[in-house]
């Protein structure tokens, strides 16, 4: 026991605060300040329409994540399954009420507030998943019951997205909910089975796609397909990118993105900005912000004193991942084009709240490291294999 | 805590592999950075360039057209238009009904301001009113200044000071047609959207030349195509001046001969072949053309007019050259030596040939004629006897040597060869054999023979000239062979040409020169248009004044001035005008003479 958590019962506010990971919150300021950067470019040189109420959301969200950080942890493993139940009730809400929007059914209208409730799921399942984890073996998750039921959490909520039909952020979210499988312990077997099992699946998915989905895949294959059509933006995108050259064509003077070749360059394209306007230094720094603060949630996954914290910290920074790669990897031709935001960056409302939601439960982890978790836990039934037999 | 410590161990284990699958994944997209913006960087680099300029093209000024004396014929004027750009004026209804406040727009124009507004992206202007003048500009500027996105600015108008006068010769511009595209060369400046090209005369066949070559801007443009700002420029090089032959003062004169006549009327350069004026009625404004499509009913009301406006009957009017053509048949003759000067044929009225008879259009007859007379007072007879003697081969190749049968390659798009038979052609075409009496019709210029008023024109320059078998140009002058014709035989068909005008008995005496100090000579023709029946000869030819229009015979004259050291050939052709004498050659005469004083050609 170190001298400082004996004086834990009497924290105040101040001294939690004091326990935040500050370098991480000043890390994701950091990046948000780039995408304030780069929004004030992509709207031309101004503050409006994006870069100003792109910093305020953060400044929003920033007192939403602290104030999640500040929240006793054990409070979140308490409620993990109703907040998912409540995002599933929320993704199947969009099948009726949700407003169409790109052809698909993503937002729902609450008041003055437009949600993606599949953005929501994303943190709802990895908070769901290290709860269903939370103090069971390796060998009691592997139990088909136990297995089953990590599996329809992660299937249900991919599926009902897959249906809206979003198929980038259902992939997310499967591959959210399967990484949280390998930290939680299945076995390697069940991965390989479910990988020949997925592979077999791969000329249905194909047959059920829709014409627009199929020409994106189609046109990933072979970049040149049809770049007035399909192809158009992956490839002004990849020519805004290469032609950045090492340093950039200079802050405000890319001609992709201020000439209008490049679509969306304000939402998912911004990273092609970032490295049309500062060239591979520019975009190798933005990757080094990203990592740094994958950095710091791994670190605090290691910290973590429960399983709970540690699978929170490893699923959420995943997920951060998640979006950085398939973000980055889009603009830069390495996959199909898919609707993801780049993290803190891109304008856009959900996502980012999101993953400062996400970074709250991190942080919150780091806060109350020392609680005692297996004890908040034990009078709750959960499932075969009872805590006090670990104990 | 065993079990703990083992689980804490699992998950970080497997959390460290997922770590260093994410780091790997991270690494990648870099790689890729560096494959797209170091590997690849330049051709990005030069994609994103080609993405970014474009190169608009600058119209050149188009060249001058000048008369000898370096009068314009055509010219560029500054002219004013208003425009407007659709995304910046707002409601188009509202705006044109802004301008209607203050100018007149029809429907029409409106209807095509809207057409416009519909095919082209907002950011583009459309002309609403073209070619107004520059007090009425400052009126309109001053009255819709509040208005953005509606604006005056200057443009070059092709204007032809002679007008209809000269329009079949000079030609006009319009919007470059489909068919442009696909006859000119792949010049890019034809696809520029206010581009006028040269359409028919001068301005067509010499349209490269007067085109000039297009300046470049190099602009940078958003993905849409709008302009945003020049990144350099290079001047475009105006088209050629071109200095015509062309007298403009004698052409206008030429084309006002006419009055409600249908014709042509050409002078030229005996020593050189330059044209000074060449004209075909009715005419046309040539300055209608301009706008193409908003002129497309008045083209069509041209185009079929029963009088044929559009067409230039110096080049593609193929006439039956009548007793003009007597020229030719009495040097073939005299060339073929088969007859003399001096020898004399008897005027019965008829000659007889086999069972036809051929008429003289003096029914009495002319008595005792030798080649100065028959020319003098065009017996038909005489040339019968002569034609017959010669054959039409040698006769069609005189016709040739002086000009006939094909065309003569002066700079005017449409002219057409007319047509001088002979046995072999008659043959290859029709697939008959010639028979003797088409040679006596053609010795008087009838049958099939056909000339367009540019050959008699020729014609007329060469045997006036008597040394250079020149050819009609408006501009070249390039070196022309020998005539080839013996000055004895030229200078005996000149004498009786002298005689038409210059003695009481001539056909043309009543049409001569009667101011002190000019003369004139020529040749009166008056060629048949309907055929004339035996039973019609037999019951009294009809007077051609009784006849409808259409039949009535074409009066023509050709002629040059002075008689000696001749330095103007003149050609009349008045459709359906009925006799030469009366009809054309008092119009060869005006015409020879305004040119006599006019002192345009230096002797």
């Amino acid at each position: 026991m170190k001298a400082w958590e004996v004086r834990r019962p009497g924290l105040g506010i101040g001294g939690l605060l004091l326990r935040v990971d500050w370098v991480l919150v000043i890390l994701l300021t950091l990046t948000t300040s780039v995408g304030f950067a780069m929004l004030y470019s992509a709207a031309g040189g101004d503050i409006q329409p994006w870069a100003g109420p792109h910093a305020l959301r953060f400044a929003v969200g920033l007192a939403v994540m602290l104030a999640v950080a500040l929240i006793d942890i054990r409070f979140w493993l308490r409620c993990a399954y109703p907040i998912y139940a409540a995002s599933l009730v929320l993704v199947i809400g969009v099948e009726f009420v949700g407003d169409v929007g790109m052809g698909a059914q993503r937002w729902l209208k609450l008041g003055p507030l437009s949600i993606q409730p599949s953005e929501i799921m994303k943190i709802s399942l990895v908070l769901a998943l290290a709860r269903h984890f939370h103090v069971r073996d390796e060998r009691e998750a592997n139990r088909w019951p136990m297995l089953l039921l990590a599996l329809a959490l992660t299937a249900a909520p991919a599926l009902l997205v897959a249906r809206q039909p979003d198929l980038g952020t259902a992939a997310m979210i499967a591959a959210g909910g399967v990484a949280l499988l390998f930290l939680g312990g299945v076995s390697w077997r069940v991965f390989a089975l479910f990988g020949i099992g997925a592979g077999a699946l791969i000329p249905a998915v194909w047959y059920r796609l829709k014409d627009y989905q199929r020409d994106r895949v189609l046109t990933f294959l072979d970049s040149e397909r049809d770049l007035a059509g399909a192809g158009y933006h992956g490839y002004q995108s990849k020519v805004g990118i290469g032609s950045g050259g090492e340093f950039g064509k200079g802050y405000l003077e890319g001609t992709q993105s201020h000439l209008g070749f490049l679509p969306e360059s304000h939402t998912d394209f911004i990273f092609t900005v970032v490295s049309e306007e500062f060239g591979l230094a520019g975009g190798l720094f933005v990757l080094a912000l990203y990592l740094a603060i994958m950095g710091y949630g791994f670190a605090i996954g290691f910290m973590a004193r429960n399983d709970f914290a540690r699978l929170l910290a490893f699923g959420v920074t995943f997920t951060f991942f998640l979006f950085v790669f398939a973000n980055i990897a889009m603009v830069a031709g390495l996959i199909p084009v898919v609707g993801v935001p780049l993290p803190f960056i891109s304008y856009g409302g959900t996502a980012m709240l999101t993953l400062q939601i996400g970074f709250g439960l991190v942080l919150s982890a780091k806060v109350y490291r020392d609680v005692e978790m297996e004890a908040e836990t034990s009078g709750r039934p959960a499932g075969p294999g009872s805590i006090a037999a670990m104990r | 805590m065993a079990g703990a410590r083992n689980r804490a161990q699992s998950i970080r284990r497997r959390a460290l592999l997922l770590g260093g699958v994410q780091v790997g994944l991270v690494g990648l997209l870099g790689g890729r950075l560096v494959q797209l913006q170091v590997f690849e960087g330049e051709r990005y680099a030069s994609r994103a360039e080609d993405n970014r300029t474009a190169e608009r093209l600058l119209a050149p000024q188009r060249g001058e057209i000048l008369d000898r004396r370096g009068r314009p014929l055509a010219h560029n004027r500054e002219t004013y238009r208003l425009l407007l750009v659709p995304e910046k004026s707002g409601p188009i209804d509202a705006a044109l009904d802004e301008i209607a406040r203050v100018a007149v727009l029809g429907p029409a124009a409106r209807e095509r301001v809207r057409r416009t507004v519909r095919k082209q992206p907002g950011f583009e202007p459309v002309v609403v009113l073209d070619d107004i003048s520059w007090e009425e500009m400052a009126r309109l500027s001053l009255a819709i200044a509040e208005h953005e996105g509606i604006f005056t600015n200057a443009a070059l108008r092709r204007i032809y000071p002679l007008g209809a006068a000269a329009a079949h010769t000079i030609g006009y511009v319009g919007r470059v047609s489909r068919k442009d595209l696909d006859r000119s060369d792949a010049d890019s400046l034809l696809r520029m959207p206010d581009f006028r090209i040269g359409k028919t005369g001068v301005e067509r066949t010499q349209d490269e030349a007067l085109r000039g070559a297009a300046g470049k801007r190099l602009v940078e443009i958003t993905s849409t195509g709008r302009q945003r700002r020049e990144l350099g420029r290079r001047e475009g090089l105006s088209g050629e001046t071109l200095r015509l032959t062309l007298d403009a003062g004698l052409q206008t004169f030429a084309a006002g001969l006419f009055g409600p006549e249908t014709g042509a009327a050409v002078l030229i350069d005996v020593e050189s072949g330059g044209l000074l004026a060449m004209a075909s009625s009715p005419s046309f404004d040539p300055g209608a053309f301009h706008d193409g499509i908003a002129d497309r009913s008045e083209w069509q009301a041209l185009a079929s007019h029963p009088l044929h406006p559009l067409s230039n009957r110096v080049v593609s009017g193929q006439y039956a050259p009548g007793s003009t053509f007597k020229v030719v048949v009495a040097l073939a003759a005299l060339e073929a030596k088969v007859v003399s000067r001096e020898h004399r044929f008897f005027c019965n009225g008829v000659h007889e040939l086999g069972t036809g008879k051929f008429h003289c259009w003096r029914r009495g007859g002319h008595g005792h004629m030798d080649l100065f007379q028959a020319l003098q007072q065009s017996c038909d007879v005489y040339f019968y006897e002569i034609a017959q003697r010669t054959g039409i081969d040698r006769i069609a190749a005189m016709a040739r040597k002086l000009g006939f049968g094909e065309p003569t390659g002066v700079e005017i798009p449409g002219e057409r060869g007319g047509l001088i038979p002979t046995k072999a052609w008659k043959q290859d075409v029709r697939n008959e054999s010639w028979q003797a009496g088409e040679t006596l019709i053609a010795g008087i210029g009838q049958g099939y023979v056909l000339a367009t008023p540019l050959q008699l024109a020729t014609m007329t320059a060469r045997l006036a000239n008597g040394r250079h078998a020149v050819l009609p140009r408006l501009l070249a002058r390039e070196t022309v062979p020998e005539l080839g014709i013996d000055k004895r035989h030229l200078q005996a068909v000149r004498a009786g040409l002298a005689a038409v005008t210059g003695s009481r008995r001539g056909t043309g005496w009543a049409a001569r020169i009667q101011e002190d100090g000019f003369e004139m000579a020529g040749k009166t023709g008056t060629s048949q248009v309907r055929r004339i029946s035996t039973l019609e000869r037999r019951l009294g030819v009809r007077k051609n004044e009784d006849l409808p229009r259409r039949e009535r015979d074409h009066a023509l004259f050709v002629g040059y001035a002075p008689v000696e050291r001749p330095r103007y050939a003149a050609v009349i052709v008045v459709e359906h005008g009925g006799s030469g004498s009366k009809a054309a050659a008092p119009l060869a005469r005006d015409l020879l003479l305004a040119a006599q004083k006019s002192g345009t050609v230096a002797s």
